[in-house]
């Protein structure tokens, strides 16, 4: 596993008098084998870092690496990074097998490899392999989030980001989801940064915990220390919501 | 998709275009091969004679029979119609999918571009190239097809970029797969369906701009016939044997038409409707109607909601809500919340069928008559999707006022200005620039808390909001919430919040119901009150500050029967740690307490023992 580091990220959309700075100046590392979990309110830029460090939104200061490696460049590793979405209603093609969304994201190796590969991964989400040939559209909101979990763990990822995964899911699906995400961590050491507007999640999952606002880290910390003695306001005010 | 493809085949008009268009093109296939002899023979005793017994529309100038001539030309008329739309569908998809190749800044251009030709008239175009290309078919087929082009590279590119920002795009160029594989299996396929219907009509249009050009005489050239030149020589004599004309027109416009009506029919077959269904009649007359009741802003009775295949995701739904109050609906997605809220406000689609023995919303039967103001003045609803709700090519503020210029007669510049004073006041920061702002310059959470503010913008009486707060962040849920509350007393606004957030409905609502397979199953003033053991179980799911780290969370084991699987007994037996025999077998019914809150469970008073006692 490996550690993935922003350093000094600005995000900015738009030009000249109309543009607007999303991410500012952001630093924040994940270490190998941790799940930091990143808190803040909506349009506070949480999703925007999560959208840089995977290349879907270009950043206009700073550098984003994995293991001192700079992933800013359109290379291989950005495989090794991959995003949990999350509306699993949206981030499945409707067109595509559960076994083909799984598979897509899989290095290149020859077939018979790959199916048993992508019945494994099935089995880690706790989800029966022989709905590898059904489509979203016969999948629960619960089971679509682990089939995109495995979809990110098809690409041997160092590091996975999760933004809100459990916020479009039931509460009796969220706690499995939650449950599966912590096994996860356990069993294969991954590292993970898990984004949630929701403390008592992120409470539950993450050993630090960043806490950003308007575009910007405002604390940090082991998320004990954190939950207990918080520093800036907006902490507080999270905490008292 | 085959399923709904055959299911345009099923409406009338659908059935007619597609035999229609079956018919076209099943003589564009076998007429030159029965016919041909027929057409080509000359006869020169029967010159340029009118319709008569064995020539059915006359003959032309060499005494050739014309009807067959029209039957035969079909091949060519279509042949060519279908070469033009393939070579429209071939460029526009080549122009219109180039922005999603080429980066951004190649993109804009290639966008420009398309404008710009789009804006070109298209016969002029084709003249154009006509003249480039030459006079004869080939330079025809090229300038309509070229003509058509541009705005098929339009439709190409708007559509792409509809697909091109959803989540599942994302995830897989994320995922680091290449540009072109992305478009190929991710893209294309979601927007064929469009493109398809599209391509049909404009295979209609191609058909008439090829018959305009053969007429004109910068088509198809002799010998080769087409209807268009057909028209053209029948023109000539038109005061002598008018069928010579007609009847090649006619065959253009019915050819034509069979396009054009089949491309619309599947159009419409595939959801691009937007007529709202009416409330049939309930089947049992309301045996108690109360008298004008002031108390109750809503009053529902044994609300049922039939799917066309008789299946019934809401059963028998019974609520009242008073002036002012907040009631919460919880429970998992499919228990019928969305559907309850939708056949309420009576946003149900036709073939879907909505019951009920009593339906009013402030003393007036919404069963009888139409209703259709009701929304956006004194029903306020506020959808589960942000991006669905609004319209992706307005700005937010014009949205907003519509609704208030036209149900209370705002000036344009008032409906604005309380556009932007809604904005402001569901916490939007700079409401005025926002106001401004398309959708997708929106975050996803500024995109819902608009939504609320366009609920806001009549007066209502009842705010009926699913997942309004989903994907907010807790302290702008928390100013919502409370935004919402300040309304209610203000005004004693009601609210129906439809959540599966437990601790969202905990936190505003005066009461609860909790749904489980289409069923009310609990009704109650609060969840720690609750009796029903689905219930007590949701409400454990949750994690909270003081969940235990060092154990797996509770989770409730099982999943909601599907809705064909809704048998006897208690829909949660297969889940629930109390259920015996008699459960299974009996649905428990849902029975008012003293108190007035309500539960369907036949153990609901064990449990209630067992908790005072712990
Ligand atoms: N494509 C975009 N164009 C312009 N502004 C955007 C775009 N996407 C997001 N933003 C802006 O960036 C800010 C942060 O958004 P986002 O990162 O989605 O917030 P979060 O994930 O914390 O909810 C918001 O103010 C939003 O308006
Ligand atoms: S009726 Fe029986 S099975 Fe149903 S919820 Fe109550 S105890 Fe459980
Ligand atoms: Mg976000």
């Amino acid at each position: 596993m490996s550690e993935l580091r922003f350093e000094a990220v600005s995000v900015r959309y738009g030009h000249g008098r109309h543009s607007m700075t999303a991410v500012d100046d952001v630093s924040l590392t994940v270490p190998s084998g941790e799940i930091v979990g990143l808190v803040g309110e909506s349009g506070s830029g949480k999703s925007t870092l999560a959208r840089a460090a995977v290349g879907l939104t270009p950043i206009s200061a700073g550098r984003i690496t994995l293991d001192g490696r700079s992933i800013d460049v359109r290379s291989g590793v950005r495989r090794q990074l991959q995003m949990v979405f999350q509306d699993p209603y949206l981030s499945l093609n409707p067109r595509m097998s559960i076994g083909q969304s799984i598979g897509e994201t899989m290095p290149d190796r020859p077939r018979s490899q790959r199916s048993a590969e992508v019945r494994r991964l099935m089995q880690l989400v706790d989800l029966a392999p022989e709905r590898m040939s059904q489509f979203p559209a016969q999948l629960s909101g619960g089971q679509r989030q682990r089939v995109a979990l495995a979809r990110a763990l098809a690409g041997q990822p160092d590091v996975i980001i999760a933004d809100e995964i459990t916020s479009a899911l039931d509460v009796s699906v969220q706690g499995t989801v939650l449950n599966l995400v912590r096994d996860l961590q356990s069993q294969l050491g991954l590292s993970m940064l898990f984004i949630s507007h929701n403390l008592a999640v992120v409470r539950y999952v993450a050993s630090q915990v960043v806490v950003m606002y308007r575009g910007r880290i405002v604390e940090h910390g082991p998320t004990a220390d954190v939950l207990a003695d918080p520093q800036h306001p907006y902490t507080r005010e999270l905490l008292s919501a | 998709m085959k399923k709904r493809w055959l299911s345009v085949l099923r409406t009338p008009v659908g059935l007619s275009a597609g035999l229609l268009l079956f018919v076209v093109l099943a003589l564009a296939v076998v007429a030159p091969l029965l016919w041909s002899g027929r057409a080509d023979h000359v006869d020169t005793n029967v010159m340029l004679e009118g319709a008569s017994a064995r020539h059915w529309v006359g003959t032309d100038d060499l005494g050739r029979d014309l009807f067959f001539r029209v039957l035969v030309a079909t091949r060519l008329s279509i042949q060519l119609a279908l070469v033009a739309t393939l070579i429209a569908v071939v460029v526009g998809l080549a122009l219109g999918t180039l922005p999603a190749l080429v980066g951004p800044r190649l993109g804009r251009f290639a966008v420009a571009v398309v404008n710009v030709a789009v804006a070109f008239p298209g016969l002029l175009l084709a003249l154009f190239f006509a003249v480039i290309f030459g006079v004869g078919a080939h330079g025809a087929v090229l300038a309509i097809g070229l003509a058509s082009a541009p705005s098929f590279a339009r439709l190409t590119q708007t559509l792409v970029a509809g697909v091109i920002s959803l989540d599942y795009v994302a995830a897989a160029r994320s995922a680091g797969i290449g540009r072109f594989r992305v478009l190929l299996r991710h893209v294309l396929p979601n927007i064929a369906e469009p493109l398809v219907v599209n391509a049909t009509i404009g295979a209609g249009g191609s058909l008439l701009a090829f018959a305009g050009l053969s007429f004109l005489g910068l088509g198809v050239q002799a010998p080769q016939y087409d209807w268009g030149r057909l028209l053209g020589d029948g023109l000539a004599s038109i005061y002598v044997s008018p069928a010579a004309a007609l009847a090649p027109g006619v065959a253009v416009v019915v050819a034509g038409l069979a396009f054009n009506l089949f491309g619309e029919a599947v159009a419409k077959g595939f959801g691009l409707t937007t007529q709202l269904g009416r409330l049939p009649e309930a089947p049992s007359a309301p045996a108690d109607v109360p008298e004008l009741d002031t108390e109750h802003v809503l009053d529902v009775q044994s609300l049922s909601v039939t799917l066309p295949g008789g299946l019934r995701p809401v059963r028998d739904v019974s609520l009242r809500i008073r002036r002012g109050e907040a009631v919460g609906v919880v429970g998992e997605s499919g228990s019928g919340k969305s559907l309850t809220a939708l056949a309420i406000a009576q946003l149900i689609e036709e073939p879907v069928q909505v019951t009920a023995s009593r339906l009013r919303f402030r003393g007036t039967d919404l069963l009888t008559g139409s209703h259709r103001r009701l929304l956006g003045t004194s029903l306020a609803m506020v959808f589960q999707d942000p991006m669905t709700a609004f319209n992706p090519v307005r700005r937010i503020g014009a949205q907003l006022a519509e609704g208030a210029r036209e149900h209370d007669g705002l000036t344009r510049k008032a409906a604005y200005a309380r556009a932007v004073d809604r904005l402001r006041s569901v916490r939007i920061r700079e409401p005025e620039r926002r106001a401004g702002q398309y959708p997708h310059e929106f975050s996803g959470g500024m995109r819902q808390r608009a939504l609320i503010g366009m609920g806001m913008m009549g007066k209502p009486a009842l705010i009926i909001a699913d997942e309004p707060t989903t994907a907010l962040d807790v302290t702008v849920q928390a100013q919502i919430l409370q935004l919402l509350q300040e309304i209610r007393l203000a005004d004693e606004v009601a609210l129906l919040l439809i959540s599966h957030d437990v601790t969202v409905v905990r936190a505003i609502c005066d009461r609860v119901l909790v749904m489980y397979a289409g069923r009310i199953v609990e009704d109650v003033s609060s969840l720690d009150r609750a009796r029903h053991p689905y219930t007590r179980a949701l409400v454990a799911a949750v994690p909270t500050m003081e969940t235990s780290l060092d154990e797996p969370l509770a989770v409730i084991p099982g999943r909601m029967p599907d809705l064909a699987d809704v048998s006897v007994g208690c829909a949660f037996a297969a889940r629930c740690p109390l259920a015996d025999d008699h459960c299974r077998q009996v649905e428990p019914s849902l029975e008012t307490s003293p108190d007035g809150s309500r539960v369907a469970c036949w153990h609901a008073n064990d449990l209630a023992l067992t908790t005072r006692g712990s």
